[in-house]
């Protein structure tokens, strides 16, 4: 079956440097990919290149077999199909938690204000937040307004979901309550590609794991091999300091 | 590493490369069509017009024009002086006003309400009539210790209404700046004054140099209102030249010489604003 996501040679510098080098990666449907690596591996940049927040300098990215980078293309149709959530929740603060859900149904996707209200009402009552609608996010906690944010982006069915370090921002205990929203997703069968650093939840819900470092995949595979059980030296040494650290 | 030397584009790259070029090509030829239909449209009914000879003469008489330009430049470097010593005024007197606004502290009550009254006063009051109240009224008062040089006075009222304008642009800008900022700097130890000036302050000023541009070139022609008081800027020079020998090409000179002013300044602010805005935000290309 085609793959959602197909990258293929992608090399992308910001000046003199080199940030994603010869970098290929494959993601079928209802598939979990999970980027872990050092901050400033490549893994925020290989995400905002793929939903075109970035102009790359060589390569090829295919979403549905479809070439995205190619520069005819119209950058809001590719978007359409993508949903992003950053590290910082990006949460709109002049719009109320429904509104921040409703905006791309209404303006993008023409749905009516009543159905766009309905299908936020469905989203926070599934994960437990109705009672937040009318409230602004300022107001909400950084895993409420984390929550808000995957909501907001689900509202729009899109093919492929991108999570940039979702939970770098937020306290262990309101991690998890981001991370279970994220299983949730994955056993509905949303294809994903995270970055995170939280490795215990990259082995639950990855389908594949792949180490990045300098811009390449150094190496990839199931969570078993990567993570537990790592071959490359560089891999291994990666997962000996993150178990130091106390994170898996 | 040896693979960043060694890299060169792929063919597809390549391709891409080109329809960039072509794409930015296209892009070029449909602005400069446009552009050459749209202002050859306007010249055509310009210069067909029944009137545009008469029109050419009485306004755009450019031998007349050569003849007048000194005592309009003359005139217009009072507009500038005004307005390089008007602006230093007004951003003193607005910085004050818009920070004594945004203050909480209850010692500064008083003349908190006492500088909503002002902005609210000078904001509403025509420009002109609070020229003709100080240019004419503070003289007949017959207070020696106040001049009665009508330009120092017309300045004075201008500077009076543009402090109102400007300390609203100013409060605008600082209000605009989001609470966590001054928490942070707050937590950090900072004062109340040292938060205000640098942490709110710098990113405040920066957010409002747009409109503080847009009200210094109003000042620049604003000056000019001070002639109703007798003093001769660059309009008034046109005027009384005008009025000498029924041509108006010394208004349009006069209108020549403020844009030559007010465009390069525009330009050059515009940039220099974008310059530290893409400094500042690393965010993508959107």
């Amino acid at each position: 079956m085609q793959p959602v996501l197909e990258i293929k040679n992608l090399r992308k510098s910001f000046g003199a440097e080199l940030v994603i080098d010869d970098l290929s990666l494959t993601v079928p449907v209802h598939t979990a990919t999970v980027l872990i690596g050092a901050s400033g591996s490549g893994k925020s940049t290989l995400l905002r290149c793929i939903n075109l927040l970035e102009s790359i300098d060589d390569g090829i990215i295919k979403i549905d077999g479809v070439e995205i980078s190619d520069p005819e293309i119209d950058p809001d149709e590719v978007r359409r199909k993508l949903g992003m959530i950053f590290q910082s929740f990006n949460l709109f603060p002049h719009l109320t938690v429904r509104e921040n859900i409703a905006l791309s149904p209404i303006k993008v996707h023409h749905k009516t204000k009543e159905e766009a209200f309905e299908i936020s009402n469905q989203l926070l009552k599934r994960f437990d937040l109705l009672d937040k609608a009318e409230q602004y996010p300022d107001r909400l906690s950084g895993g409420q307004q984390q929550r808000v944010a995957i909501i907001r982006s689900l509202a729009v069915n899109p093919r492929l979901l991108l999570l940039d370090e979702v939970t770098s921002a937020l306290d262990p205990v309101l991690v998890n309550e981001v991370l279970s929203i994220v299983r949730d997703l994955k056993s509905d069968g949303m294809t994903m590609v995270l970055a995170t650093h939280e490795m215990g939840f990259a082995t639950q819900v990855a389908d594949q794991v792949c180490y990045l470092e300098s811009g390449t995949i150094i190496e990839r595979g199931t969570p078993n091999e990567v993570i537990g059980n790592p071959s490359n030296p560089k891999t291994k040494d990666f997962i000996k300091r993150v178990h130091q650290a106390g994170r898996l | 590493m040896a693979r960043k030397s060694s890299w060169s584009p792929s063919s597809r790259e390549l391709e891409r490369r080109a329809t960039k070029a072509r794409i930015s090509k296209r892009q070029i030829s449909i602005a400069a069509i446009s552009s050459i239909i749209v202002i050859g449209a306007l010249l055509i009914a310009t210069i067909t017009s029944p009137g545009w000879e008469v029109v050419k003469k009485t306004f755009f008489d450019v031998d007349y024009g050569k003849e007048v330009l000194p005592t309009v430049i003359k005139g217009l470097w009072l507009n500038l002086k005004l307005t390089v010593i008007g602006s230093i005024c007004i951003g003193i007197i607005a910085l004050s006003l818009a920070i004594l606004r945004t203050t909480k502290s209850a010692a500064l009550t008083p003349f908190r309400f006492l500088a909503a009254a002002y902005t609210d006063i000078f904001r509403g009051v025509p420009l002109l009539l609070v020229i003709l109240l100080v240019g004419f009224g503070v003289p007949a008062l017959q207070l020696r210790a106040i001049t009665s040089n009508v330009t120092i006075l017309g300045s004075i009222a201008v500077i009076l209404t543009y402090s109102a304008y400007v300390s609203e642009v100013i409060r605008s800008g600082i209000l605009s700046i989001h609470p966590s900022q001054k928490a942070a700097a707050r937590s950090l130890g900072l004062s109340s004054a040292q938060t205000m000036r640098f942490v709110v302050l710098p990113q405040a000023l920066r957010r409002v140099i747009p409109p503080l541009l847009n009200d210094f070139v109003s000042l620049l022609k604003d000056t000019g209102l001070v002639s109703i008081l007798g003093v001769i800027d660059a309009i008034r020079a046109a005027q009384i030249n005008s009025s000498r020998t029924f041509n108006y090409t010394p208004y349009v000179v006069a209108a020549i010489l403020f844009l030559l002013i007010t465009i390069p300044l525009t330009r050059y602010t515009d940039k220099a604003i974008r310059g530290t805005y893409s400094r500042q935000n690393a965010e993508g290309t959107i």
